[in-house]
């Protein structure tokens, strides 16, 4: 795909963020052990007022501050998340209004587990390489749901980031997009569930393994490059572990994914996962630097992308809206009483 | 369907994007918009025209809620505050993101998009403006 790439980008973290150690102590699980074996030192919690929605939104804006779009000329709004607000009634219809972009537009909310923003980038690039429109906006956001006293409830956390895909004034060029799908069950929530259900162990070798591995090695053949060729790398990251297990055995460095690696502090955003760290990464990658980019979404599959930074990174008002790691260090901590019922963990009628 | 969705859906544009209007007569700015202008009177009719305001503005007073209305009773103590805009109206509106003893009179405050109530747990969603302390990049 010839110069059509990223244009804009912006992100948003909730303030509020849970310690591991405190959720522990409420199962009367040994909190460091916990910690050190997912590698999550703490994770966001969305307040009340805060859904997908308003996190889309929110992330939305910052990407609009730092270039000088019309919002008019965004064509099409695809929403990636697996905690959209309505069963029935797309995020991207309320994203849209927000940000001024109505009513000349395609909306759509994905969902593919934690995949779904990056499939929303594919769609983007496909219909601006199409000409069928100008702008394209892709949003990965979720406000992740966990049962309480599963291994689930120390990742799952809200964030997002935005990107707007265009071809002109393209601060990152998308040279390849790949990727690989299957049919594995690892991980899935029924129409009816409140909380999703997993493999335990089987989320692992057979599933985020195997196809990040394959999706990122096939990407590189098709890219002609290795890993050395990249300056960052960034892998979907539901825990500490597994993009820093990943990352090692595909041949990168630890260097190349500390910057956009989140997780420790901010906990798994789900669909936002991979595209905050792809945010941090912008935050401050220079022109010339090349980006290397795996998501992955149980049921599964995993989308990849080489990315080239462009001389046009030196004119993006970055300083307009605040970074991810600026983000990160903004936060309040809340004990597991208020994250009950901010989380809507209590029942009473 | 919620008795209060039509009236919601018909305040999106200022409750998203702020969208006041301006006497073509006086210049006065109005948020929310009027019908027509209270000063001018016969002289504003045909005469209101849409304005899009920054959603930035300044803290003039503000109290703490304590009792809340029953649907914000979860976010007890939150704070509320009258917020001179930039371009001139005053509005009240809750203040998000800041411990409360942090609120202050002439605080610098810019607009955040929140959840501002539902119908319930099947019913609408009502999104709209919070604000939140300017932090300078």
């Amino acid at each position: 795909m010839d110069k059509i790439g990223i244009v804009s980008y912006g992100a948003n973290i909730p303030r509020w963020r849970i310690k591991t150690e405190d959720i522990a102590s409420v199962w009367g699980k040994d909190g460091k052990t916990i910690s050190k074996g997912l590698g999550i030192n703490e994770k966001s919690v969305p307040s009340i007022d805060q859904d997908t929605a308003t996190i889309s939104v929110e992330a939305t804006r910052a990407a609009l501050k730092r270039c000088n779009i019309n919002p008019q000329d965004i064509g099409a709004i695809y929403i990636g998340s697996e905690s959209h607000p309505y069963a029935v009634k797309p995020t991207g219809t309320i994203v849209g209004e927000a940000i001024g972009a109505t009513p000349d537009l395609m909306v759509a909310d994905y969902e593919f587990a934690c995949k779904a923003g990056t499939a929303a980038i594919q769609s983007c690039c496909a219909f601006v390489k199409a000409g069928m429109i100008k702008y394209g906006l892709a949003v990965g956001a979720d406000t992740s749901q966990a049962a309480p006293g599963d291994a689930l409830e120390y990742s799952a956390s809200a964030g997002g980031a935005a990107f707007i895909i265009g071809k002109d004034n393209v601060i990152a060029n998308i040279n390849h997009t790949y990727s690989f799908t299957t049919d594995t069950p690892d991980f899935w929530r029924r129409a009816q569930s409140k909380y999703p259900s997993h493999g335990g162990r089987f989320t692992g070798a057979p599933a985020y393994f195997k196809h990040v591995t394959n999706c990122a090695t096939n990407l590189m053949q098709i890219a002609g490059t290795k890993p050395e060729d990249y300056n960052y790398a960034i892998f979907h990251q539901p825990n500490g572990k597994f993009p820093v297990s990943v990352a090692k055995k595909l041949g990168f460095t630890h260097d190349q994914i500390k910057q956009g690696l989140i997780v420790p502090y901010i906990g798994n955003t789900y669909s936002g996962a991979s595209l905050v760290g792809l945010a941090s990464v912008l935050d401050v990658a220079k022109p010339g630097d090349r980006i290397f980019l795996t998501s992955y979404g149980s049921g599964a599959g995993s989308d990849g992308f080489d990315i080239s930074v462009t001389e046009k990174m030196n004119n993006l008002l970055r300083e307009n809206a605040p970074s991810v790691f600026q983000m990160v260090e903004d936060k309040e901590y809340i004990d597991y009483g208020t994250y009950a019922k901010v989380t809507d963990l209590l029942y009473w009628e | 369907m919620g008795e209060g969705v039509a009236r919601f859906w018909r305040e999106i544009p200022q409750r998203y994007n702020f969208i006041g209007n301006k006497c073509g007569s006086c210049k006065r700015i109005f948020f929310p918009p009027r019908e027509s202008c209270p000063y001018c009177r016969r002289k504003s009719m045909g005469k209101m025209k849409d304005i899009k305001l920054n959603g930035k503005g300044e803290i003039v007073t503000y109290t703490i809620i304590h009792v809340s209305s029953e649907d914000f009773e979860e976010q007890v103590p939150y704070p509320i505050a009258i917020i001179k805009l930039d371009e001139g109206p005053q509005i009240t509106a809750q203040i998000v993101d800041c411990n409360i003893d942090d609120v202050k009179i002439g605080m610098k405050v810019e607009s955040t998009f929140r959840k501002i109530r539902q119908d319930g747990s099947t019913g609408a969603i009502y999104y709209g403006y919070k604000f939140k302390k300017v932090i300078e990049q």
